[in-house]
């Protein structure tokens, strides 16, 4: 299949465009890099290409065996590779104060904060997690040094937020016994760019999404978005808009007006149920999802207009990401697959 | 009648005759005379202008004595006379101007029944002539003039006297069959006033100032009888002009009866009079014209309580006897037996009546499916009427009603009844138990169904058409008054619009995503995991052995292609493949599953016809199988007898090659210059068109042989062979009956495909034997099949070899036919029946040829 499909070319999709002329639609770009080597199914990935400019910019992966990989972009190359969690999967990882922390979320209900300052690879903490479901954690940096981290809590549709690195609960936030919304999938901790307070997205097993006030521990809005579980959501604060996927085919935008109520925007029908990821680039121009059908969509973020649908991996995607490049046309995407390989694009660069 | 009259009234002049009375009888006796002898104009203008001052006198409470003893002993005689003057000679003598005065007066102003009678006792009698002429005038005159209320008027009045009852039963006979009269005597002189079609709402509406005069007398206090209308009412209704006379007198009707309780007492006492024999036709019409179950309630009274007729037509004869009536007219006859009260005992009593039917099995297969869907409509309607607790306290007899219904109902072979079962059981159901016992069937909903349901809501009243009522100024009022409110609603609503147009619009040039060019999206598809086999043999590997869904569905589209394209290869798995698809399962909810497997058992026998057919029709009869694997295999053998029964197409497609024409010699016309020139051009255009293909417009059809019929036999004796073998797994003939009806039209298709065989007489003779058996079986879905079967053998063998094969067998075909035709419960039956017969007709005059 790989030989087949010629994946080495490390060709840009402008060659092609340039070659089919502008009467016919272009064909869809090939990856511009392809790295393999994670030994399992990618589960995670975040960028790390801005905290200094001099730095290779590097990509973290989470692998379902376990291992953290920290890719060197310029290389190619994996230039560490961490064991955590006790080769249980990696849930989620995030970097912590640039390149020289990270935290990752495993399998085995533990979220472990890292040391990678001046070439070091240790453990510093290990935070015990009451859920041991698949749901992502959310990070969001309140301080210097210092964060507040959402994780779903000990019983079902309970969503506990910690505060590190005391990695004290600040809050649970319990939704109403009779909501019937079932475990949270997906969370997104935000703050909104006015306000102070911090607010929460979560997405539940039910295809509900309920806006909570974490300072008032208060559901501010309820929206039934999805009639599957919502798998995935990104919300982009400027607009006051996200986006959610579920494990049907329908993929919804939804907005947030001024009294703090969700109402759904637009919804889009997709050939292929199932998104396992979405991420909306930081320009808030387009938007990506991980199709369970092996394909990554791009999506124009105003309109929901579909834009492009990347064939290259054979096995569900995972997840997928931007990377945070300071220059536009650097800019990457990532996805992690199934067939543990780790897809890079650059697509929709051109200013 | 009148001879009796006059001698009576001779008798009395005898007897005791006072001076005045004399006095007329002198004058009338003087001016008899004069005018049948008389031929002095002055003498006669004389005569008739004395006679009519009797007539007219003054017109006070207490006529003159002189005008009454003229009015009661001489005026019928009068005018007889004077019918019998109308000569042409006799009428020069009036003069011009004064002739309707002098003539015409007689009649329209005495007593109108003596008049009317005369008239057309003297219209009957005469052939055409003058005398017959005038009197017609004088006839339209008289109805034109309103006489004809006068006349019903004064009869009511009269009604008591008992020496009137034969009077009436004429006049009555007169009245309703005027039109009839008339015509049969006028022929093509007729006028239009007494055509059917004008007389009666005439008539209608002389009923209507009759009764308006009598119910200004029940208001001034007098008594009243409306014997004589109930009886003209019901004897023309009974003529069949139920619904001329009553589309005038309902409306009119509805409308009086809105609020005076006197009105509503002279409709009902309208209705209770009509003699019981006619009670029908007049009930229908007010149930058929009336607006709504409250005007019928109001038109009819308690009738269907006091009267025993009417009862029976409305609870019993309408609903389980007859099932012409249209749903909203059945709605407006169940609400007004709901109406009331009294009446509400009543309608669980007809429910029962309708369930007892509705879950009786005999009713059900002997009556048609137009009468069942008349019955369910009733049950559903009559539910939606009654109250909660009439139906709890009913809990008991209306649920077994239901289970037998339905128990009945679902085993009907025909969909439509058995919806139709559901249909009903479901709103019974929705009904009887509250909360989560409720039926819940699966079926697809037609309009039919759809219709039905829908009527288990309880019609609103506001839904009935409003009749023409006095408040129509209010209410138009009112409509205009909504639409101002409208009108003035409305700007601002489009001036939203528009803002909101204009917002979007805004939006979008600022927030399009148009500035990102999109890649091509048609690689987007649905995604397939697995590839379809190649060869057939892996096919039914997978078929036989993968548990994965998709690869299944992949490779059971795949298959039938693959048979098609390589029929070498599989001829040699052609019975395991059979096998194999006639096992699978629809496991995993495949969609078109049955289509693709059909498909590929239809290409595999059609590819290896013998030995599948041969396992195909042991199968049939093999035990372990499912209904649905017997029904399939049928179907099967069907759609394989008839793809082979047509040319083969994919063959022909190869082996076509375009024919070409031949171009015209260019030796014609040679030495014509212009000739020359336009075929250089001609030349020239050809060079320049292109052409995907020369040739022939259309090619002659290529002969290429039947397929079907050297295997015939195969597909159609082992199926008529072994339905009643002890060891087959079932009694065919005795309980499944929808098998049985599948096999009977299997193999009729069979046979009819077989049209040209040689073994088709052979095939004919054993279809014909085989159904013989099972002519009259009870079920309707068999019996169409057998009559199928005839007509495909009547169609599919020779005729003559037909004829001098079986012509016994024929014979009997066809007195059975006829008696189907006529006698037999199912529509379908009896149209297909009627074909066959058209089928033998035809036969016998080609029979006629063949002799000749």
């Amino acid at each position: 299949m790989l030989e087949e499909r010629g994946v080495w070319v490390w060709g840009d999709a402008e060659g092609a465009r340039n070659f089919c002329g502008n009467s016919m639609a272009i064909p869809p770009p090939d990856p511009k890099f392809v790295l393999r080597g994670t030994g399992a199914s990618v589960n995670t990935l975040h960028f790390c290409c801005s905290d200094q400019e001099d730095w290779n910019p590097i990509l973290f992966s989470g692998s379902a065996n376990g291992q953290i990989h920290i890719w060197n972009l310029k290389t190619h190359r994996a230039d560490k590779v961490l064991e955590s969690h006790n080769k249980q999967s990696v849930l989620w990882i995030h970097t912590l104060q640039g390149r020289n922390g990270l935290i990752s979320q495993g399998r085995d209900a533990a979220v472990s904060t890292w040391d990678l300052s001046e070439g070091r690879t240790a453990v510093i903490d290990s935070i015990p997690l009451d859920s041991y479901g698949f749901c992502q954690c959310s990070l969001m940096q309140e301080g210097v040094g210092h964060y507040l981290l959402a994780s779903p809590g000990s019983t079902s549709s309970e969503v506990k937020i910690l505060d590190l690195p005391k990695k004290t609960p600040v809050w649970v936030l319990k939704p109403p016994a009779d909501a019937k919304l079932g475990m949270p999938m997906c969370l997104k901790l935000w703050q909104p760019p006015s306000g102070s307070r911090p607010l929460l997205l979560v997405g539940y097993e039910n295809g509900s999404l309920t806006l909570w006030d974490l300072s008032e521990k208060k559901m501010l809005s309820h929206l039934a978005c999805h009639n599957e579980p919502i798998m995935c959501l990104d919300f982009d604060p400027e607009r006051a808009k996200g986006i959610s996927g579920s494990s049907e085919k329908l993929l919804s935008s939804w907005g947030l007006d001024n009294q703090q109520n969700l109402k759904l925007q637009n919804t889009l029908t997709l050939v292929n149920a199932g998104i396992a990821d979405t991420c909306i680039r930081q320009d808030k121009k387009i938007l990506a999802t991980a199709g369970w059908d092996h394909r990554i969509r791009i999506f124009g973020w105003k309109k929901l207009k579909p834009l492009a649908v990347l064939q290259y991996h054979i096995a569900s995607v995972h997840c997928v990401t931007f990377s945070d490049h300071v220059v536009p046309s650097e800019r990457l995407m990532a996805a992690g697959s199934k067939d543990q390989r780790i897809s890079l694009w650059s697509v929709y660069n051109k200013p | 009648m009148g001879a009796r009259y006059r001698s009576a009234a001779v008798l009395r002049i005898f007897t005791a005759m006072e001076p005045e009375i004399l006095e007329v009888h002198c004058l009338i006796k003087q001016a008899i005379s004069t005018l049948s002898s008389s031929r002095d104009r002055a003498e006669i203008i004389r005569t008739l202008q004395s006679v009519k001052q009797n007539l007219r006198g003054p017109e006070t409470a207490n006529p003159s004595p002189q005008k009454k003893e003229f009015l009661k002993t001489y005026y019928s005689h009068f005018l007889q006379v004077l019918t019998n003057n109308l000569s042409v000679d006799w009428l020069q003598l009036l003069p011009v101007n004064q002739e309707k005065e002098l003539l015409d007066d007689f009649f329209l102003n005495g007593p109108p029944h003596e008049a009317f009678l005369v008239l057309l006792d003297t219209i009957t009698a005469t052939r055409p002539s003058l005398r017959q002429e005038r009197c017609v005038a004088i006839l339209e005159q008289f109805l034109q003039e309103d006489r004809m209320a006068q006349l019903i008027e004064e009869i009511c009045l009269e009604y008591t006297s008992p020496h009137m009852s034969s009077l009436q039963e004429t006049l009555l006979n007169k009245i309703s069959a005027l039109p009839d009269h008339m015509a049969n005597k006028l022929e093509k002189d007729n006028r239009a006033i007494f055509y059917p079609e004008n007389y009666y709402p005439l008539l209608g509406q002389e009923m209507v100032l009759v009764l308006e005069r009598i119910y200004e007398q029940l208001k001034g206090g007098m008594d009243s009888s409306l014997f004589f209308v109930s009886q003209l009412l019901g004897k023309v209704c009974m003529q069949g002009h139920t619904d001329a006379v009553l589309h005038v007198l309902v409306p009119r009707l509805t409308i009086l009866t809105q609020s005076d309780c006197i009105w509503q007492r002279i409709s009902w006492r309208l209705v209770e009079n009509v003699p019981e024999r006619w009670m029908e036709n007049v009930v229908s019409g007010f149930v058929r014209l009336s607006a709504g179950p409250n005007v019928l309630s109001r038109l009819l009274g308690n009738i269907v309580l006091k009267n025993k007729k009417a009862n029976f037509v409305l609870t019993h004869k309408f609903l389980l006897l007859q099932y012409q009536l249209k749903t909203s007219v059945l709605q407006n006859l169940l609400g007004y037996l709901a109406g009331e009260k009294s009446r509400g005992c009543l309608l669980i009593e007809v429910l029962k009546k309708l369930l007892e039917t509705w879950s009786n099995s005999s009713a059900l297969r002997h009556t048609p499916i137009e009468q069942q869907l008349y019955i369910s409509k009733a049950i559903v309607i009559i539910l939606a009427e009654l109250s909660d607790s009439e139906i709890q306290e009913h809990k008991r007899e209306l649920l077994s009603g239901m289970m037998a219904g339905v128990e009945c109902h679902l085993d009907s072979n025909i969909a439509r009844v058995r919806q139709l079962g559901m249909a009903v059981a479901e709103c019974l159901s929705a009904r009887v138990n509250s909360g989560d016992h409720r039926l819940k069937f699966e079926y697809a909903e037609d309009d039919e169904l759809r219709e039905l349901k829908s009527l288990s809501n309880p019609r609103h009243l506001s839904s009935w058409e409003a009749p023409p009522q006095q408040h129509k100024d209010e209410s138009s009022q009112l409509e205009s008054g909504q639409s101002l409110a409208e009108t003035s609603l409305n700007p601002v609503e489009s001036r939203q619009n528009s803002q909101e147009v204009q917002d979007s619009e805004s939006a979008s040039e600022l927030d399009s995503d148009d500035e990102l060019i999109p890649y091509d999206l048609s690689i987007d598809t649905e995604l397939q995991r697995n590839r379809a086999p190649v060869y057939i043999s892996d096919s039914v590997e997978v078929l036989m052995t993968s548990a994965d869904p998709e690869q299944i569905e992949i490779t059971l589209k795949a298959v039938e292609n693959l048979i098609r394209k390589n029929p070498t290869a599989s001829r040699e798995i052609s019975v395991q493949l059979t096998k194999v698809l006639l096992h699978l399962e629809d496991k995993f909810n495949i969609s078109g599953f049955t289509g693709l497997r059909q498909g590929g058992l239809v290409a595999i026998t059609v590819t290896d016809t013998i030995p599948v057919t041969q396992y195909l029709t042991t199968e049939f009869y093999a035990v372990n199988y499912s209904l649905t694997q017997r029904l399939d295999i049928l179907d099967v053998l069907a759609l394989a007898a008839q793809e082979l029964s047509q040319p083969d197409s994919s063959q022909r497609a190869t082996n076509e090659s375009p024919s070409i024409q031949l171009l015209k010699s260019e030796t014609s016309g040679a030495y014509n210059p212009s000739q020359q020139w336009k075929k250089i051009i001609e030349k020239r255009i050809e060079n320049k068109t292109q052409r995907f293909t020369r040739g022939a417009s259309r090619p002659e059809p290529e002969a290429v042989p039947n397929r079907l019929s050297p295997v015939a036999g195969y597909f159609f004796f082992p199926l008529i062979r072994n339905y009643d073998r002890p060891q087959t797994p079932f009694d065919f003939l005795a309980e499944e009956s929808l098998i049985m009806g599948r096999l009977i039209h299997t193999l009729a298709i069979i046979m009819y495909f077989s049209v040209n065989a040689l073994v088709a007489i052979h095939m004919g003779k054993a279809l014909l034997d085989f159904i013989w058996a099972v002519r009259y079986h009870t079920d309707a879905y068999v019996r169409q099949g057998t009559l199928f079967a005839v007509s495909s053998v009547l169609l599919s063998v020779p005729n003559n070899i037909l004829l001098t094969e079986v012509p016994d067998e024929l014979l009997e075909i066809r007195c059975w036919l006829a008696d189907v035709a006529e006698n037999d419960a199912d529509e379908g039956c009896r149209r297909s029946a009627l074909q066959s017969l058209l089928l033998m007709e035809n036969f016998k005059k080609k029979l006629g040829v063949f002799t000749e």
